[in-house]
C-alpha cells in the first residue's frame, strides 16, 4: 500500500445518496481473480452508454473533473456488498479521498485497506463543500492527513476525525497482517484456551 | 455487568486489546465463494504466508455457477477461470470445498447451516455481506472485504471496531400471509438502509421467537440492508434441535458441553442496548419494494409513494429516480404492477420452506402469458427435499422452470438476468439498480407473493386469494 501524503486535488462531485456496490462496479465485472485494472470499469453502466460511448450526462465524464483525487458524494455511499472491488476500483480509477457524511460499514473498512481514505463530515459541511464544487467545477481541494483537516479556495475547509490506528496505517502504507503477527505469540495462547473451554470446534 | 448477546460472544473472542490498535477478534468459523477470494489466496502466496486453520474454512463455488445444463463446461471464460482458481486454492491449501460437481453444493449461506457448521456463540466471516444470515443461530457473523479474507486466513483473527447494540423487538403474531422477509422489509422500511449503521442488531420478541430457523435465517440475512454489521437472534430450542445430529455439530460429550454454552448466551435480563426499535407483527402486510433501494418498500395494499410525501430533499430526489428508473407513476396500486420475470431463490429465501409455500401458492395454477418464472434452490439438499416433497412437479406443471442450484438471478453473475426493462418479482434483497441485469427492474417480495405474482402476472394480495 502507497503512504498516503498530503495533496492539493481535483474534487469532484456526485450529489447523489446511497451510491451502491452495484454501481460503484457492476457484477459483470467481478469474474476477474487479479486485484488490479478494475478502474476502467468504475460506475459503468452510469458512465458510458449502451454503445460503449461515454455519457455525457453522468458526472465523472465533465472535463472539469478529469484527474480528480477527490470524491465528494452523499450519505450512505457505499451500501451493499462486501465486494472489494468497489475500492479497488475507485483507487485504481484515481481517487485517493472520499468526503460524505456516512459510509457503509464494510465498503469503510474496504477503503482503508487500499489507501483511500474515507473522510465523514457533517450534512451542513457537506452541503457547503458540494456548493463550491458546483459554483466552481474544477476547483482543487487540499488533504492533509497527519493534520487530519481539508482546506478549500472557498474557505469551507475543516477538521475531521478519524481513528488514529486507521490514520497511522494510511500515512504509513503499513500492510495491517504484519502488524497483527506481532501478536502470534498472543494469537496461540488465546487459541490453546479457546480449545480448551470449547473442545467442540476442534473436532 | 449484564451484558448482551453480543457483548458475550465479543468479550469471549478477544486476543488483543491495546492502546493504539484495533482489537483483535478471534475467528471460529471462515466461509468462502469463488468471487471474493482469489485475490486473498494470491496476497497470501505473494507474502509467503500459510492458512493458519485450514478446518475452520468451508468453501463452495455459487456466484458465477450456472443453473442449468451444468453437465457442460461453463461458457464464460472469465467465469470458468475463476471456478477453476477457486478449486485449485482449495485443494493447494487443504480446504473444505464443495465444488459445482458435490452434491453438498450450493449458496454459501444456504449450505453452512445445512451442515452444522455455525453454532451459537461462533465469530464467522465470509466475503460477502450476506453472511449476516447465521445470527440466526446466535453467531457473530458479518461480511468482510478480500483483504480481511486474507487476513483472516493468516492469522485467524480480524481488527475489529466494537459495534453499538440495537435491539428489534417484533411483538405479537404474525399474519399467515406474512412471512420472515416482510419482517425484515419492514424494519428496513422503518429505520432506512443506513439506520443500523454502526450497530449489531438483535432480534426479538414473540414473532421472531415464533419464525423457524430457515425465517430467522431469512431475517438475520438483510440484517446489512438494514445498514447494521450484523444481525442476531438468540439460541433457543430450535437452534438445538436444528443442530443436533448435523455433520458439524457437537457429538457425545461434547454436545452437552456446547449445549450448556450455547444457553448462557442470551441477551441478560435488563442487558442495556444503545437504540431499541419496536414494531407490532400484526402490522406487516406483506411487502413490496417499489423502489432501487430496499428502504423504498410499501405493503401490497399500498400505491407507489409520490416524491412530495417524504419530508426530506433527499428522500424525494431518491424517490424521483427511483420511480423514473422503474418505471412506476405515483400513487398507482402496487397490485397494478405487471412483471415479466418471477425469480424464487437465493441466500435470502433459497431454503425448503421458501420451495414449501411457494408450491402450495402455485399448486394447480398457470405462469401468465408472457412471465417467465424460475424456481432456482438454494442448494442440492433442498433440491432434493423438494424433490422428495414432489414440489418440483408442482412448478413445472404450473410453466415454472426447475433449476440447479446457485446465487443465480440474485445478482446475475452467471448469465440468468433480467434484459432492459423487465421487471421481476424477486424473492432476492437488492432491488439496486442494473442488480439483476442492466436496466432491470426489481421487486422484492416474499416466495408466497412471488408465486402469486407468477401466475397473476402483477402483484397480488395474497390476503385475498
Amino acid at each position: 500500500m502507497q503512504p498516503y501524503t498530503k495533496h492539493e486535488s481535483i474534487a469532484a462531485l456526485m450529489n447523489r445518496s446511497n451510491v451502491d456496490t452495484d454501481q460503484i462496479i457492476p457484477k459483470q465485472f467481478l469474474k476477474k481473480v487479479e486485484r488490479s485494472g478494475f478502474g476502467i470499469h468504475l460506475f459503468h453502466d452510469w458512465r458510458f452508454n449502451d454503445d460503449g460511448s461515454d455519457n455525457a450526462e453522468f458526472e465523472l465524464n465533465k472535463p472539469a473533473f478529469k484527474g480528480a483525487k477527490i470524491l465528494v458524494a452523499g450519505d450512505n455511499f457505499g451500501c451493499g456488498s462486501s465486494r472489494e472491488h468497489a475500492p479497488w476500483a475507485i483507487a485504481d480509477y484515481g481517487f485517493n479521498t472520499i468526503i460524505s457524511t456516512s459510509y457503509a460499514d464494510i465498503f469503510y473498512n474496504n477503503c482503508f485497506k487500499n489507501g483511500i481514505l474515507a473522510i465523514r463530515v457533517e450534512q451542513d459541511q457537506l452541503d457547503a463543500l458540494m456548493a463550491e464544487i458546483a459554483a466552481n467545477e474544477g476547483v482543487k481541494f487540499t488533504v492533509d492527513l497527519e493534520n487530519r483537516s481539508v482546506t478549500t479556495p472557498g474557505g469551507n475547509g475543516f477538521t475531521f476525525e478519524i481513528d488514529p490506528f486507521r490514520q497511522g496505517n494510511l500515512l504509513s502504507g503499513l500492510d495491517d497482517i504484519g502488524l497483527t503477527l506481532i501478536h502470534v505469540d498472543k494469537i496461540d495462547q488465546y487459541e490453546a484456551q479457546h480449545k480448551l473451554a470449547y473442545p467442540w470446534l476442534w473436532v | 455487568m449484564k451484558k448482551t448477546m453480543y457483548e458475550k460472544i465479543w468479550d469471549s473472542h478477544l486476543v488483543v486489546d491495546v492502546e493504539g490498535q484495533a482489537p483483535l477478534l478471534y475467528v471460529d468459523r471462515h466461509l468462502m465463494h469463488e468471487v471474493t477470494s482469489p485475490q486473498a489466496f494470491e496476497g497470501l502466496k505473494l507474502s509467503g504466508r500459510k492458512v493458519r486453520n485450514p478446518h475452520s474454512i468451508l468453501a463452495t463455488m455459487d456466484h458465477c455457477v450456472p443453473t442449468k445444463n451444468r453437465d457442460q463446461p461453463i461458457a464464460d471464460l472469465i467465469a470458468r477461470k475463476q471456478i477453476e482458481t477457486m478449486a485449485e486454492n482449495c485443494l493447494e491449501n487443504g480446504l473444505n470445498l464443495y465444488d459445482m460437481k458435490n452434491p453438498n453444493n450450493g449458496v454459501i449461506h444456504v449450505v453452512v447451516p445445512e451442515h452444522g457448521f455455525v453454532h451459537p456463540g461462533m465469530v464467522v466471516v465470509c466475503g460477502d455481506s450476506h453472511t449476516a444470515t447465521h445470527g440466526a443461530f446466535g453467531a457473530l457473523a458479518f461480511g468482510i472485504g478480500t483483504s480481511e479474507v486474507e487476513h483472516v486466513m493468516a492469522t485467524q483473527t480480524l481488527p475489529q471496531k466494537k459495534s453499538k447494540t440495537m435491539l428489534v423487538q417484533v411483538n405479537g403474531e404474525l399474519s399467515k400471509y406474512s412471512s420472515a422477509k416482510d419482517i425484515a422489509l419492514a424494519i428496513i422500511g422503518k429505520i432506512g438502509t443506513a439506520g443500523g449503521t454502526g450497530y449489531v442488531i438483535e432480534y426479538a420478541g414473540d414473532a421472531i421467537k415464533a419464525l423457524s430457523m430457515e425465517g430467522r435465517m431469512t431475517l438475520c440475512n438483510m440484517a446489512i440492508e438494514a445498514g447494521a454489521r450484523a444481525g442476531l437472534v438468540s439460541p433457543d430450542e430450535k437452534t438445538y434441535q436444528y443442530l443436533e445430529g448435523k455433520e458439524f455439530a457437537p457429538k457425545g460429550a461434547n454436545w452437552d458441553l456446547a449445549l450448556a454454552y450455547w444457553k448462557s448466551l442470551p441477551s441478560d435480563d435488563g442487558a442495556v442496548f444503545d437504540t431499541i426499535i419496536t414494531l407490532d407483527a400484526a402490522d406487516i402486510a406483506p411487502q413490496v419494494s417499489w423502489g432501487t433501494s430496499p428502504e423504498q418498500v410499501i405493503g401490497v395494499d399500498a400505491c407507489v409513494p409520490a416524491p412530495e410525501s417524504f419530508d426530506s430533499e433527499g428522500k424525494r430526489k431518491a424517490c424521483e429516480s427511483a420511480l423514473a428508473y422503474m418505471g412506476l407513476t405515483p400513487n398507482m396500486p402496487i397490485t397494478d404492477i405487471k412483471i415479466d420475470y418471477v425469480f424464487i431463490g437465493s441466500c435470502t429465501n433459497g431454503r425448503i420452506e421458501d420451495f414449501r409455500i411457494a408450491a402450495e401458492v402455485a399448486k394447480g395454477t398457470k405462469v401468465a402469458e408472457g412471465v417467465t418464472a424460475i424456481a432456482v434452490p438454494g442448494s442440492y439438499h433442498v433440491k432434493a427435499q423438494a424433490e422428495q416433497e414432489g414440489l418440483d412437479k408442482i412448478f413445472i406443471e404450473a410453466g415454472w422452470e426447475w433449476r440447479e442450484p446457485g446465487c443465480s438471478m440474485c445478482l446475475a453473475m452467471n448469465g440468468d438476468e433480467l434484459s432492459k426493462g423487465q421487471r421481476s418479482a424477486s424473492t432476492s434483497n437488492r432491488n439496486f439498480e442494473g442488480r439483476q441485469g442492466k436496466g432491470g427492474r426489481t421487486h422484492l417480495v416474499s416466495p408466497a407473493m412471488a408465486a402469486a405474482a407468477a401466475s397473476a402476472g402483477h402483484f397480488v394480495d395474497i390476503r385475498k386469494l
